[in-house]
């Protein structure tokens, strides 16, 4: 455990120097995650504008809202894990980090926290800045805004596990941006990023529910902006929490299976 | 005549390196594909709730993405794939090389570079524009097809002489790359009409960063929503750009002294 903690430590402190070396990236990185949801909130609201300020059950602010609260929901989830674990494998970086005596996940974790520790006020503060711009409207629900933290950290604790998992594919294929790619597509549409699920056609919304997409993205957006019932509320939890079981079952299957078949490239 | 000579032989050398990897191929056409799926299916759901977006009809926005992709082919082809090799020569030193070779600097390091698969793009997009352009009908005519042609070249170059007064930023600065990215980024929001987006995200994306030049314009050409001004604008910026980016060139030139000498 103290072994641990001071890793968590270290790592910490070294994702900070780095961040401070690469501030310009920093900066273009956070522009593109702004970017996108941007996009799609002008789009919605020119669409809910002309359909009589309100279309799918959304009205233009709480479209406003809805994609605001995306920019926080995904910059808290975010992972980058699916472009460094092929960089690992093919420079055959992964042989050193097998050698230590933890994990490799602990560190990427650590990173992940420590990297989203620093960038999020940045993120809170952007999203405040287009407050005025868009005019959000928000109702506040006390139980909801309570839920919405637990619900919030269990949809990175999913997403971070699924995407680590899935960025093993290079264990096995030189194509991962073939892989990533199709990820990326269905995280578009089944999690929320393009448009609020309800706007879906139906199919795509049963996908959403089914598979783990929507408790990573849309779940934690739609219980703080007060459209779930209480009940609703705690079935979705229940769902982020079969789902995180699932995903660190896979991992764990996935991990050993590949490692077996690695073979350190360049060492 | 050279110079198509020049682009004729760097194009063949860089078939010559690609065949070997003929899989990257499929590779790229899935991607393409991939990303033409993304914007056909957003389109239509977002034309399920509207007939038209900001006066723009499903037709008329789908000429716009084959425009997007024609033109982000076209910079994949060529203008990013030499920009990059050329900011990565200052670093290395290896511009040197280039340097004494009996032709101009800034057309041989704008066209040694060829990212053949980008082709993939080029033709998606064509194939795109052509599609939408049989649905939009009677409205394309002799006039606008010229029209198009004469911004779509003017936003060619203005993207060429931005991309590369960035490249000669290098000769001082060290991580211009960035700058380059931050481009990609940009080029995304081209997706969609400009006139779309609140003023200072629409000037940025017309005269900060010039992607509304690229993308926006051309497909108004298409769709006769191009004003006179907004051509005479395109053209005007497009041959300002090319000749500032051509003395820029010569003054980064100038200070380059060599990094391996």
């Amino acid at each position: 455990m103290k072994a641990l903690l001071d890793l968590y430590t270290q790592q910490f402190k070294t994702t900070l120097a780095t961040m401070v070396a690469y501030r310009a990236s920093l900066l273009i990185w956070m522009l593109g995650q702004v970017l996108e949801p941007l996009v799609y909130l002008i789009v919605w609201s020119i669409v809910s504008n002309s359909s009589g300020g309100s279309i799918g059950g959304y009205a233009t602010s709480q479209f406003a809202a809805y994609f605001l609260l995306l920019m926080l929901v995904n910059q808290v989830t975010y992972t980058w894990i699916m472009y460094e674990f092929e960089y690992r494998i093919r420079e055959g970086l992964l042989s050193i980090a097998l050698l230590k005596p933890v994990h490799p996940i602990h560190s990427d974790i650590a990173n992940n926290l420590s990297s989203k520790l620093i960038t999020t006020p940045f993120m809170i503060l952007v999203a405040l800045a287009l407050v005025p711009v868009f005019h959000p409207s928000l109702p506040l629900v006390p139980w909801a805004i309570v839920l919405f933290f637990p619900a919030l950290l269990l949809a990175f604790a999913i997403r971070f596990l699924l995407e680590w998992t899935l960025a093993q594919s290079a264990f096995w294929t030189t194509r991962v941006g073939a892989v990533n790619q199709v990820y990326f597509v269905l995280m578009l549409f089944l999690s929320g990023q393009f448009a609020p699920l309800t706007l879906l056609p139906f199919p795509v919304q049963v996908a959403a529910y089914v598979l783990p997409f929507r408790w990573i993205i849309a779940f934690p957006i739609e219980l703080v902006s007060g459209r779930l019932t209480l009940n609703e509320a705690f079935i979705g939890l229940g769902a982020q929490a079969a789902w995180l079981l699932a995903s660190y079952f896979l991992f764990r299957i996935v991990w050993r299976a590949g490692v077996k078949i690695y073979a350190a490239v360049g060492a | 005549m050279n110079y198509l000579r020049l682009l004729t032989a760097f194009f063949w050398v860089s078939v010559a390196g690609e065949v070997a990897y003929r899989v990257n191929f499929f590779f790229q056409l899935f991607q393409s594909l991939v990303s033409l799926g993304i914007a056909v299916t957003g389109l239509s759901v977002i034309f399920s709730y509207a007939d038209t977006l900001g006066g723009w009809s499903q037709d008329a926005v789908l000429a716009l993405v084959g425009v997007y992709l024609f033109v982000g082919g076209f910079i994949g082809l060529i203008v990013q794939p030499g920009m990059e090799e050329f900011i990565e020569s200052v670093h290395d030193g290896t511009l040197d090389f280039t340097l004494t070779k009996p032709e101009d600097a800034q057309l041989l390091v704008s066209i040694r570079r060829i990212n053949i698969w980008s082709i993939i793009d080029i033709a998606l997009g064509l194939g795109v524009l052509v599609y939408s352009l049989v649905r939009l009908g009677e409205q394309v005519g002799i006039g606008e097809a010229a029209e198009f042609l004469l911004v779509l070249t003017a936003g060619a170059v203005i993207i060429y002489s931005f991309f590369l007064i960035l490249a000669t930023l290098s000769f001082w600065f060290v991580r211009v790359e960035n700058f380059l990215t931050i481009f990609q980024s940009m080029y995304e929001a081209g997706r969609w009409p400009v006139s779309l987006y609140p003023g200072w995200l629409r000037y940025g994306l017309t005269f900060v960063i010039p992607v509304a030049f690229a993308t926006t314009v051309p497909a108004e050409a298409l769709t006769g929503r191009l004003t006179w001004l907004t051509l005479v604008i395109a053209v005007a910026l497009a041959v300002f750009l090319f000749i500032t980016s051509r003395v820029f060139w010569r003054i980064g030139l100038r200070h380059y002294s060599g990094a391996s000498a």
